[in-house]
């Protein structure tokens, strides 16, 4: 099932939350919702899911107005709200079955899908203990649990490793890849990593605007402009070095990062590499190529471009 | 339908998990039982072998009682979040208010089933009348509908539990005492029309064993109006603030 987004908006008072963005989300994709703190995303959530209207615009699921047939939908919606609420007082177990119930599963397969969830979320040795009495690593995980519990084809996360340790972290963003391949899924996070390993695309929220929608290999490529290496070259004076290297012409710039370790930044040009040219050079004059380091941008460097201003 | 027995069921297993409703049934049966059997205008000194005495006393406990069942019904779901939860599930807010209302409405019915004892003591005691004990149980029963009602309303407008008890409480006051106290004072058309809203009065009607469809028709609108209210409060939340 695929998400339509269309100019959705949402505004609080004079505070405009969410301000007329439109996005798609195929089926078989993790998209990767990123954004700072009040950015609109748990706003477009809450109207993705049916829990607050749509201002403007419109949310199609698979095509079906979430104006028209809300309660149909919904089926088809596995949710983790932020905060993760939980009835407290219940045992796991009752939980889940309360979820499945409230979700129309019959019973037959609600057991079975109960198992599954309790092998696949790790809750196994705390299965019959009171919600809570769990720690807060456990909780993510029955949230995780009751968002999944009848297998829906939409699954919204809203920061869905938060509390978890790192072992899980990595098992759940597994398990997100995995179900990302048939279904959609649409989460967000603050983690910039967590974005990069489980999402096919990256959508970037300021402001209630988005500021940016790809891959995480072309949001670099944007962001990244000319190319910057660092480079270690030995057995020659450093100004030396220095001097040889800026007459390359495929080099705009060359610095020192550090004179003792003849340790040099440079920039290319405009849609240049240098790393043959700065190879060629030592191997004439017979240096000690001893380090070259392609430096990536970094998507924490990306997002804080385009997010501060 | 499936959905709201669903969400009924929780609500009474979340009573009797956290130990509120044994509390409201040992209070429930404790002050009833004491003040028809032990103590003041008593069973033994009407000496009458009829319930008018605990019946009287009942609709006053179930006052006090339907709102501290009531209260957390919504507030508390919105203050720690779990509306939200239960709202993007398939469950309409229809299905969530009247789940949440039979929930509360089952664990008060389980209250006065538990006062069935008095029924077979006194029945053993003299020749009780059949018809007028069902008579007033029925008005018991029509009486917690309508507060239940009330209470969920009340539920639905905070998320603080004291506001929605007293809040509750508030609205209560009227139907229970107010408008008895106003139809008294006024006569002619404002008269009736308060004594047409006064609970007692149809309460009182309905316990005498005179039932009118009209009693049936009050009670039944207050409730219907209660959680209309509390659907329209819910669906609020789709309004921009």
């Amino acid at each position: 099932m695929n998400i339509q987004i269309e100019n959705l908006t949402k505004t609080y008072g004079p505070q405009i939350a969410v301000n007329d963005i439109s996005f798609n989300v195929k089926t078989g994709e993790v998209l990767g919702f990123l954004g700072p703190n009040g950015a609109g995303k748990s706003t477009t959530m809450k109207m993705i899911t049916g829990y607050i209207g749509l201002e403007n615009g419109d949310v199609k699921i698979g095509g079906t107005s979430i104006k028209e047939e809300p309660d149909d939908i919904k089926k088809h919606i596995g949710y983790l709200p932020e905060n993760n609420p939980l009835y407290l007082e219940m045992p796991v177990i009752d939980y889940l079955q309360f979820c499945a119930a409230i979700q129309g599963l019959n019973n037959s397969k609600t057991n079975n899908r109960i198992k599954e969830m309790i092998g696949l979320c790790g809750l196994n040795r705390e299965k019959h203990k009171k919600i809570g009495e769990l720690s807060k690593g456990y909780r993510q995980r029955v949230g995780i649990a009751q968002a999944m519990i009848h297998d829906p084809e939409v699954l919204i996360l809203d920061e869905p490793t938060t509390g978890l340790d790192p072992n899980q972290i990595i098992e759940i963003r597994k398990l997100i890849r995995d179900l990302g391949k048939e279904k959609t899924v649409i989460l967000s996070t603050h983690i910039l990593p967590e974005v990069e390993a489980t999402c096919d695309r990256i959508l970037i929220i300021n402001k209630g605007n988005i500021v940016a929608d790809g891959t995480a290999d072309t949001l670099r490529k944007q962001a990244e402009g000319n190319e910057v290496l660092h480079v270690c070259i030995e057995d020659e004076k450093p100004e030396i070095i220095l001097e040889s290297l800026n007459k390359l012409d495929t080099i705009k710039e060359v610095g020192f990062i550090n004179k003792d370790n003849n340790l040099f930044e440079l920039q290319s040009s405009v849609n240049e590499s240098s790393r043959r040219s700065v190879f060629d050079l030592c191997v004439q004059k017979k240096w000690a190529l001893t380090q070259l380091t392609p430096l990536e941008t970094k998507l924490e460097d990306i997002f804080r471009n385009l997010t501060l201003n | 339908m499936y959905t709201i027995w669903i969400i009924a069921k929780r609500e009474l297993a979340t009573f009797f998990d956290s130990l509120i409703a044994y509390m409201i049934l040992v209070l429930f049966l404790g002050f009833s039982g004491f003040f028809t059997w032990l103590y003041g205008n008593d069973i033994f000194l009407v000496g009458q072998t009829n319930l008018r005495v605990f019946f009287n006393i009942a609709s006053w406990t179930l006052f006090f009682f339907i709102p501290a069942i009531t209260m957390k019904m919504l507030a508390e779901e919105k203050k720690t979040g779990t509306l939200e939860l239960l709202l993007t599930k398939a469950v309409t807010n229809r299905q969530l208010i009247i789940g949440k209302f039979l929930g509360s409405l089952l664990l008060v019915c389980i209250a006065l089933v538990a006062t069935l004892p008095y029924v077979i003591t006194l029945a053993n005691i003299g020749n009780l009348d059949n018809g007028g004990t069902l008579c007033g149980y029925l008005g018991l029963f029509l009486m917690s509908v309508t507060y239940t009602a009330i209470g969920i309303f009340a539920s639905s407008i905070t998320n603080n539990q004291i506001v929605a008890f007293m809040f509750a409480l508030f609205i209560g006051l009227f139907f229970h005492i107010i408008f008895g106290v106003l139809a008294n004072n006024f006569t002619g058309a404002i008269g009736q029309l308060f004594d047409t809203l006064n609970v007692q009065s149809h309460f009182e009607s309905v316990s005498r064993g005179v039932i009118d469809s009209k009693n049936i028709v009050y009670f039944l609108s207050v409730t219907v109006l209660g959680l209309f209210l509390a659907e329209r409060t819910l669906v609020q939340r789709h309004l921009s603030k």
